[in-house]
């Protein structure tokens, strides 16, 4: 048969070497709008070569979609290496900025989290209370959760960040 | 050193990459880079229209193998060339193309004539570039040769704003290329080419489905010694044609949507299908899960991803086809293909390429035949979109590569008189043969003005039926023949529209005028000559089988 089976939809993490250009990031988010990719999360930074920098992608689909991501990916001129993270393994964050109204209820809340998670506070005063949490994608999703419950002001999210453990 | 102005180093670089032809118009922003193409040995073409400039190019580009170069202004002349541009994305035609740029200090400030190009070309140029300082010149206009041209071909575009382009500098153009995001697999794993050549030769039904990547990869020589050689039937898609002669005993015609019965039917039964250079366009396999359904799959392309895109595939083999059939055809040897050879000849004998004809009327098939007949084999053919450019896949024979023109991916009407003309540049001795319909040609019929005053003897052939016939017919089979915007009410004389130009032509209305008329136009040297076919309005491409469909609904002649 010539058709593609089916395949179960899965997230997958990509580090991604870059030449550290203009219009760089925007030949790379194109990429994905123009082919109908997803992008959960993008994080972008130079590297120790200022020559380069590395993009952390988090993208979902299936194994036929995933395979043909990485191989446009590889067709963009500068684009240097792709690393699929997932295969191996990693470590992974992502920072988040959270907004509370200050009140007991939010102040009982926090924490436990505070020593469960790396997580501070940064700000507070009798009015607002301002946490910062840098976790692993999976936690921070866990924790946005939780926060959301609480009663956000307001929300910043980076993507995610993301290493080999290989040397 | 040699101090150099921005403008005149791309002129060196143009020089020192072996440009012939430069298409191209130019504007405000792009003076300076005109100023310095009036000193240059290459020859500077000037278009009526920057689409138009872009297809010369590009015919240039595929009936060369070189490099098609174009040069225009900013904001409107770059926004022109981008239907071209894409045209040469999607069939990977080598090309670089610098536009105009406001000055950098301007850039943003939606200044006059300007446009966010390298933005509007993203997504259809293998890769782009905004100078923003002239000493980047030489690296990039190095890179831009390269990259169009290595790999899977395609369009390079550089942005060249006029402040850089005036810019002095020390020019040295660099002897290579470094980039460290861009090394193309050339050569194919030998142990995918030794497992290829152990399926073909297990195979008892196998098929070779080759497209247009044969072509670019120079590699015709080496397809008919791998076809001899393992004796398999050989069928092209439409930017694939020309790949094998038109007449050899074992190339079945073109397959798809217009392809012939018989070719469809060895891939729809073939137990081994051998892609080269094809990338399973749905024009080529209608609806994917009954395309091939028995055949195991062996691709050959230069492009990773290119490969498992449309179709599971068995052995993948990454490299230049050239390459991979020369190693492929050291390992092979003849298949038995008797028996499947006997079958392909019977679907041959119940359905052969065929027409109505009525010994009166001019019919589409038949103009296109006697083209065929009487200009030959090694003739330069470019069509448009539509039903001519079916008929002309069908109808006209070609003896080898490059001698086929024609839009394939992006379908872009418009293509094929500018791209016979780009051809015909290159190659002023040769016939060259602009298959057209009467609304396609007038999608670019200002390049006659090239033409007349370039004295090209291009030949137009107008396949008039004062329809855009392809909709008209798909309103026929599919919209209950409401033929909504089809009719092409007001259509010029196209034979007075060329004299105006200072051009020739003829207009035949009847089958017994046909074959004069094209020996006539044969001897037309100095200028283009039209020939005005009057042809049957309500013909049909035959075979079809429609979008997203199968072989089992085929529709052939009634």
């Amino acid at each position: 048969m010539a058709v593609h089976d089916p395949t179960p939809i899965q997230q997958r993490v990509l580090s991604v070497l870059v030449e550290n250009r203009a219009g760089v990031l925007s030949h790379v988010v194109g990429l994905f709008s123009a082919r109908g990719f997803n992008i959960d999360s993008l994080a972008v930074g130079e590297t120790e070569d200022p020559t380069m920098s590395r993009i952390t992608l988090v993208v979902k689909g299936d194994a036929r979609t995933l395979e043909q991501i990485k191989k446009q990916l590889n067709k963009l001129i500068d684009v240097i290496k792709i690393q699929d993270l997932t295969d191996e393994e990693f470590v992974d964050k992502e920072l988040m900025l959270v907004k509370f109204k200050t009140s007991p209820r939010v102040k009982d809340a926090l924490k436990p989290l505070l020593t469960k998670y790396r997580m501070s506070v940064i700000d507070e005063d009798g009015s607002i209370t301002v946490v910062e949490s840098t976790e692993s994608r999976e936690n921070t999703q866990k924790l946005f959760g939780l926060f959301k419950e609480l009663g956000i002001v307001e929300i910043a999210r980076t993507g995610t960040v993301a290493l080999s453990k290989k040397v | 050193m040699p101090k150099m102005t921005g403008a005149q180093a791309v002129v060196e670089a143009f020089t020192k990459e072996g440009v012939e032809y430069v298409f191209g118009l130019p504007g405000g922003a792009c003076l300076p880079l005109f100023d310095a193409l009036y000193d240059a040995k290459f020859k500077v073409i000037l278009v009526r229209h920057e689409q138009g400039a872009v297809h010369m190019a590009e015919g240039y580009a595929r009936a060369t193998g070189k490099h098609g170069v174009v040069v225009v202004t900013s904001g409107p002349g770059a926004t022109n060339t981008v239907t071209g541009i894409a045209d040469a994305y999607m069939d990977s035609i080598p090309l670089v193309v610098v536009t105009g740029q406001v000055k950098t200090f301007l850039i943003g400030n939606d200044a006059f004539q300007e446009a966010d190009v390298t933005g509007i070309t993203r997504p259809i140029t293998k890769h782009n570039y905004l100078v923003k300082d002239a000493k980047e010149l030489p690296r990039v206009l190095k890179e831009a040769f390269y990259i169009a041209s290595h790999g899977r071909p395609g369009p390079v575009l550089i942005d060249f704003p006029s402040d850089v382009s005036l810019a002095e500098f020390d020019f040295v153009y660099p002897e290579t290329v470094n980039i460290r995001g861009f090394k193309p697999t050339v050569e194919g794993h030998p142990g995918q080419i030794k497992k290829a050549a152990k399926l073909i030769q297990q195979s008892k039904r196998p098929v070779i489905y080759t497209g247009g990547g044969v072509i670019i990869a120079g590699a015709a020589k080496e397809l008919i010694k791998f076809v001899e050689k393992t004796n398999v039937p050989c069928t092209n898609t439409l930017m694939g044609l020309g790949g094998v002669s038109g007449t050899h005993p074992l190339f079945l015609g073109m397959l798809g949507m217009h392809g012939t019965v018989y070719a469809n039917k060895a891939v729809n039964d073939c137990d081994l299908l051998i892609a080269i250079g094809a990338r399973f366009d749905d024009r080529v396999t209608g609806d994917l899960t009954k395309f091939a359904p028995k055949a195991k799959i062996i691709h050959i392309d230069v492009d990773p991803s290119a490969i498992s895109k449309n179709v599971k595939v068995d052995v993948p083999i990454v490299g230049d086809v050239k390459q991979v059939l020369t190693e492929l055809n050291k390992l092979v040897e003849p298949v038995d293909t008797k028996e499947w050879f006997a079958q392909i000849e019977v679907w041959k004998k119940e359905s052969p390429l065929r027409y109505h004809d009525d010994g009166k009327a001019v019919r589409p098939q038949y103009a296109i035949q006697k083209l065929s007949e009487i200009m030959g084999g090694g003739a330069i053919v470019s069509t448009d979109v539509g039903q001519h450019q079916m008929w002309a896949a069908q109808y006209y024979k070609l003896n080898g590569p490059n001698q086929f023109l024609t839009s394939g991916g992006l379908g872009t009407m418009g293509y094929g008189f500018p791209a016979a003309i780009g051809a015909q540049f290159a190659f002023p001795e040769r016939t060259v043969l602009c298959i057209t319909g009467d609304g396609s040609f007038q999608m670019n019929i200002q390049e006659m003005a090239t033409a007349v005053y370039s004295k090209l003897p291009v030949k137009i052939a107008v396949i008039n039926n004062n329809y855009l016939g392809m909709v008209r017919q798909w309103q026929e089979i599919f919209y209950k023949h409401r033929y909504s915007s089809s009719e092409m009410n007001g259509n010029p004389d196209f034979v007075k529209l060329a004299g105006a130009y200072g051009a020739t032509g003829r207009r035949i209305d009847k089958k017994e005028e046909v074959e004069e008329a094209i020996r006539w136009s044969m001897t037309i040297k100095d200028r283009p000559c039209v020939l005005d076919f009057i042809v049957t309005e309500e013909e049909n491409v035959f075979p079809m089988i429609p979008s997203g469909k199968s072989l089992d609904q085929l529709m052939d002649m009634a």
